[in-house]
């Protein structure tokens, strides 16, 4: 535990800005975004619709351009700062299929719906060298098992399951090769409230056993307070307060935070 | 032997603003000041409403503070001020040093009693998954929480049952300050009794205690002082005021 008193950061977003093509001057999606990850930790982007989160999570991703700003990483191969943005695009995408997840708000655009569920689990492993069928079937089970799907439907398509079931699939694919920073997009949004509270209890475990770090974005107080040590709150494209997720739920400084505490039925 | 304080708050402020009531200040602590020491039982009274709650969120870091000093010293780091310090040092100083029993347990969904209250052990540094788990049973069966309730997620218990499994998460780690809001208030006699104990106990480990006791028999078993909480304007508990 001692070892963990002053850590590093894993991530460390600074000034990012990110504006929509054809946006009317002056208007940004992000605007002078900075924050840290630390190892083992969940933070919350929380915010409403429109704010910026997901255009924050996508830039810090580096799957959309950010001018200003950068995103560093430290890399768990040589524990070596990489700048993302600057990377070239291949050694991106191995970054992306190898230490970091990116869960979809919606499955289907995480998922490849034309292939089985154990093809879905088994991909990153393939794109990571691994040919051995039964070892891929066997991870493929492992995993559907890990959350909470049963094995003996590997084969059959994504289309043949619940909204909770495959996102429960997408998660399996993603955390297949062990990654250490998984991005989620609203991931228990549009899902019935049962399943949201299975999946969020789900993802809470996971990050647990794991050490994952993970960033949130989520619309929902009750999410944020559940699973993220941290939160930080967005509006039109800015930051305006960041801190534990108990002190900005429980006594919120921003005018806005405040409207968006007591504007929920229970936080 | 150290003799320093465990805990060190001076003349800390906080004032609530509340931004949609055009900016309405609420200044509820105005300048506190308290000293604990290793195996002290402080009680803070005085009338509702003069802001013991509110201190003891500020001592927790749920609350942040205009002004002033929390200074908590703990065997296992340096002296960290709650005030200033980073959100990562409040959060390793929660699991390695400081235990907050609430009035309410906040419920997950589908997570038992039992693991309600290992968790924390894990949390704070117990390696062995099985021995949280038995050290969350003793605690239970002390607290005479019945066992077949172990198994289930607390959600639906009685208020004197989930305060019991609240009880027995905030004692299982022993920390260096605890913090106690209301632990015996829906509790029949003999659970106010074994509560009396485990107090006794944890100021023996030496753990500086700060609580907030209604129950006057309870207060008087266990504190060895008490801190008078008054005179900031009188103002209504900010948060139900904001709802």
């Amino acid at each position: 535990m001692s070892t963990c008193s002053s850590p590093q950061p894993l991530l460390d977003v600074q000034g990012l800005s990110h504006r929509f093509a054809g946006a009317r001057p002056g208007v940004w999606a992000v605007q002078d975004a900075s924050l840290q990850l630390y190892p083992g930790e969940v933070l919350a982007i929380v915010g409403e619709s429109g704010s910026g989160k997901s255009s924050l999570l996508n830039c810090i991703a580096g799957r959309i351009a950010c001018a200003p700003g950068q995103v560093h990483y430290r890399r768990a191969r040589d524990e070596a700062w990489v700048d993302v943005h600057a990377l070239p695009e291949r050694e991106r995408r191995q970054l992306a299929r190898t230490e970091w997840g990116f869960v979809e708000q919606h499955a289907a655009d995480g998922l490849r719906m034309n292939v089985s569920a154990g093809a879905n689990v088994g991909e990153r492993l393939m794109a990571a060298g691994e040919r051995r069928y039964e070892a891929l079937r066997e991870q493929g089970r492992r995993w559907m098992d890990a959350v909470e799907l049963d094995p003996t439907r590997i084969d059959e398509s994504p289309r043949a399951f619940s909204g909770g079931m495959r996102q429960r699939l997408q998660i399996a694919r993603n955390l297949v090769t062990h990654p250490r920073l998984v991005l989620m997009d609203e991931p228990t949004s549009g899902l019935d409230v049962s399943v949201q509270a299975r999946l969020l209890d789900l993802i809470r475990q996971l990050v647990a056993r794991l050490h994952l770090s993970a960033l949130i974005v989520t619309h929902d107080l009750g999410v944020a307070r559940l699973l993220a040590q941290r939160t930080l709150v967005m509006r039109q494209g800015r930051i305006v307060e960041q801190g534990l997720t108990d002190r900005v739920l429980d006594d919120p400084q921003h005018p806005y935070t405040q409207l968006l505490v007591s504007s929920v039925v229970a936080p | 032997m150290n003799s320093l304080p465990v805990l060190d708050v001076i003349g800390l402020r906080k004032t609530f603003t509340l931004h949609l009531r055009e900016g309405l200040q609420l200044p509820v602590l105005q300048g506190v000041s308290l000293a604990v020491g290793r195996g002290e039982c402080v009680a803070l009274v005085g009338p509702s409403g003069q802001g013991k709650s509110t201190l003891m969120k500020c001592l927790y870091g749920s609350y942040g503070a205009e002004g002033g000093q929390i200074w908590v010293r703990s065997a296992s780091s340096d002296a960290l001020d709650l005030v200033t310090a980073t959100p990562q040092q409040v959060l390793a100083l929660r699991r390695q040093a400081l235990a907050y029993v609430s009035q309410f347990l906040r419920v997950l969904p589908r997570v038992s009693a039992l693991e309600v209250v290992a968790e924390r052990a894990l949390d704070a540094g117990e390696s062995d998954e099985r021995r949280a788990r038995e050290r969350a049973a003793e605690l239970l069966a002390r607290l005479n929480l019945p066992k077949g309730l172990w198994g289930l997620p607390p959600a639906t218990f009685s208020g004197g049952e989930q305060q019991r499994v609240n009880i027995a998460r905030g004692f299982i780690a022993s920390a260096e300050l605890l913090l106690l809001d209301e632990p015996t208030a829906s509790l029949d006699a003999m659970n106010r009794r074994v509560v009396v104990q485990l107090i006794e106990e944890a100021k023996t480990r030496g753990t500086a205690i700060v609580g907030i006791f209604h129950d006057e028999e309870v207060r008087d078993a266990v504190a060895d002082r008490c801190h008078t909480l008054s005179a900031a304007a009188a103002a209504p508990t900010p948060l139900e005021e904001l709802a």
